[in-house]
């Protein structure tokens, strides 16, 4: 670690990646598939409505995607602030 | 060949690979036990981490969990998400800094962490509640597995599966365990796929699961969709339709919520991360348990709808082209005579599916009671017994009363209760005459109602055994690594030398095998309740302890002790005030239904309140008292940076 404010900053960025990944998280899974359902039966997702096919397929797999997109943004954080392995 | 001898040959030669592999992979130091020396690859471990994750209740029994509630397979989304959504929150807030860490359990993050003996004790409790807890149902889940398909007795099943399970967990530590893991979930995710892709063929045209879900229902031609013909069959036959709405938005979020922080902080799933080469890796590796995890947990909620609608169109033939009620129910002579519902008196002969003639038309109606008929049949049925059970020389009169009582209110329920524009009364029926069907028979007669080759049904029994080993073995590690590393090394004889520790570690291992064994023997009858104890605990004590602790500089001791207590007391608390104290039956204070629930919270989704207590208490009392010193600054900065990890110090 070069110094304490690259180290602060390296984590902020972690952080605020972290934020934005698990308010999607929350939308996909909490919001549509909970939440929300109720008032978007009008959306069809082939036979099922969106709340029930986010709640029984699609929040997986947002789940994944927002898992590998993390790991991949975090090495790029990484490199650039040269704390890689 | 019959079914018994196949079944023999598939799950014979699974075992002899699992053996296989455990003597290629013997453990030789600690760091090779409890983590695999840190070598495995990413996609390996996440192969690893989705048979550890998925137990014999995922594999047999939750497709049945989510398509047989009364609620509505909607409602019993949230096991899909809340198992699933957990990975989102190892691979962000946990697995990562853990890795970097670099030791071999949880205790002894919560110990260096918190600076304090104390933290890594409550967390040693903790861990050894959750794991065993769990690993009772996962013996029970081989016992069954064993007896339903190689027609041994449960307990002489629960014996072969603890003899395997010594062989390659106690031989080959986490090395062993991880690549018998690889081998275990490829042969679970075959055994799950292949009959749920043939139904789905069958019933939707499609030939991937996933999409026979929202797929539209072949039989009709397509004009109507899977989901809503599921929704009116069931509904002509008065259950809750399939996709209906939650009736409780807020215990379903709640629910939800635990489930995920519970996934997360279930130390057999985190120590899963240490075992990975790289920082980097652990964030990945949950992106690939994930994966994995998705291959069978995307496809259950179709196997579930499916095989309802299977199983409904099977009772009431009419329904599979046009309403329920449009054609006579299914008779008993089109079952002891077709070839092709030979398994329902296979199943019956198992007792996973139970019905009775009631009305004696010798046809079988499977619909749903409404509450009154169901309380007026059980009256009935009361009084026949009371009247049966009567000594021979007793007054007989006032139970002939009692029974011919009985017998009016009924027939005025049926006069009442209708189904479509009928009543019960005039469609000649008396209650609902398939009495059981059991959650598990969704999985386990799967191939048989879809007619597939017998291959397939010895498939699924050695997937089963696959789901159940695999996770009883993760879970023994943890308890041994816990008891070996923490309690043994970390507390009380410091100067163990390395052998003596691996040693510590085998046999608290065998230990761990023979009390789960135990265990699974004399089943506590509630094994239920005590998963909901495993998941509310983990959400309510390890993961806020592990999230504070990397998240946070200025959580102390006393924080972090004191958070994790009063999540675990307020947690146990409400469980055993609606489950019993202990779960001893009867010392419940509430009875254990939703309109006594405090705000309609149910004990299973309590966790997340938990979780909730223990960060409020960590940090006022953190707050209140002093800051951590600086060496534990200094850790907390050091995990943060993935620079640097490299092996594990054993120390």
């Amino acid at each position: 670690m070069a110094d304490k404010s690259s180290a602060n900053a390296y984590w902020a960025a972690n952080v605020r990646i972290i934020l934005i990944s698990l308010a999607v998280w929350f939308v996909c899974s909490f919001g549509l598939g909970i939440l929300l359902r109720p008032a978007l039966k009008g959306i069809m997702v082939g036979g099922a409505d969106l709340g029930f096919w986010m709640a029984q397929n699609g929040s997986i797999y947002v789940f994944i995607a927002l898992i590998f997109i993390y790991a991949k943004m975090m090495n790029k954080v990484d490199r650039e602030h040269g704390v890689e392995e | 060949m019959d079914q018994f001898t196949l079944n023999l040959i598939v799950v014979g030669i699974t075992f002899a690979i699992y053996i296989g592999i455990a003597i290629w992979a013997r453990a030789g130091s600690t760091a090779e036990f409890y983590a695999a020396g840190q070598g495995v690859n990413p996609i390996m471990n996440g192969m690893a981490t989705g048979a550890d994750w998925m137990s014999a209740a995922s594999f047999i029994s939750m497709a049945g969990i989510i398509a047989l509630a009364p609620v509505g397979g909607y409602t019993q989304s949230a096991f899909l998400m809340g198992w699933t959504g957990g990975y989102v929150l190892l691979a962000m807030l946990l697995a990562p800094y853990l890795r970097k860490f670099g030791k071999f359990t949880v205790p002894e993050f919560i110990g260096d962490r918190f600076y304090s003996k104390t933290a890594r004790l409550v967390a040693v409790l903790c861990l050894i509640v959750i794991s065993v807890t769990y690993v009772v149902g996962q013996m029970r889940g081989v016992g069954v597995t064993f007896s339903r398909f190689l027609e041994v007795s449960t307990d002489t099943g629960l014996y072969i599966g603890a003899a395997v399970v010594f062989a390659y967990a106690v031989l080959g530590g986490m090395k062993g365990i991880t690549y018998t893991q690889v081998a275990q979930y490829i042969v679970l995710i075959i055994a799950y796929t292949i009959p749920a892709i043939f139904i789905s063929l069958s019933l939707t045209g499609n030939f991937l699961p996933q999409l026979g879900l929202i797929g539209s229902y072949a039989p009709q031609g397509g004009e109507i969709s899977m989901l809503a013909k599921l929704d009116q069959v069931v509904t002509e036959l008065g259950f809750t339709a399939y996709t209906a709405d939650t009736t409780n938005m807020f215990n379903m979020f709640l629910f939800t919520m635990a489930l995920m922080i519970g996934t997360a902080g279930l130390p057999h799933v985190i120590i899963r991360f240490f075992t990975v080469p790289k920082v980097a890796d652990a964030r990945s590796s949950a992106g690939w348990a994930l994966v994995f995890i998705a291959l069978l947990y995307t496809v259950a909620p179709a196997v579930g709808a499916m095989a309802r609608l299977n199983l409904t169109t099977t009772f009431w033939p009419g329904a599979k082209e046009g309403s329920a009620l449009s054609a006579p129910a299914l008779s008993l002579a089109d079952i002891d005579s077709k070839p092709e519902l030979s398994w329902i008196n296979t199943w019956k002969a198992t007792g996973l599916l139970e019905f009775s003639d009631k009305n004696g038309d010798g046809l079988i109606q499977y619909f749903n009671e409404p509450k009154a008929l169901a309380d007026a049949n059980k009256k009935l049925a009361d009084a026949n017994k009371a009247l049966a059970d009567a000594a021979a020389d007793a007054d007989k009169a006032p139970l002939e009363a009692a029974v011919a009582e009985a017998t009016a209110a009924r027939d005025a329920a049926l006069a009442e209760a209708k189904l479509g524009d009928k009543t019960l009364a005039e469609l000649g029926f008396v209650g609902n005459e398939v009495t059981k069907v059991d959650n598990d028979i969704m999985v386990l007669a799967n191939p048989e109602i879809a007619a597939l080759p017998g291959w397939v049904v010895a498939l699924v029994a050695a997937g089963g055994l696959a789901a159940a080993l695999s996770t009883a073995a993760g879970l023994l590690l943890a308890i041994s690594s816990a008891v070996s590393h923490d309690l043994m090394k970390g507390a009380l004889t410091p100067n163990i030398s390395e052998k003596g520790e691996l040693l510590a570690a085998r046999i608290s291992m065998a230990f761990a095998i023979a009390l789960a064994t135990w265990l699974g023997l004399n089943p506590p009858g509630f094994a239920a309740q005590v998963v909901a104890l495993a998941f509310g605990l983990a959400a309510a004590t390890i993961f806020p302890a592990l999230m504070m602790g990397i998240f946070s500089k200025r959580i102390n001791t006393a924080g972090a002790v004191l958070g994790m207590l009063a999540g675990l007391v307020f947690t146990s608390v409400y469980i055993f005030l609606y489950l019993g104290w202990f779960f001893i039956p009867g010392t419940n204070v509430y009875p254990n239904t939703p309109d006594q629930h405090f705000f309609g919270i149910s004990p299973l989704s309590i966790g997340t309140i938990g979780a909730v207590v223990n960060f409020v208490v960590a940090y006022v009392v953190s707050m209140a008292t002093k800051a951590p010193p600086q060496h534990v600054v200094d850790l907390v900065e050091s995990i943060r940076v993935p620079k640097g990890a490299g092996k594990a110090v054993a120390h």
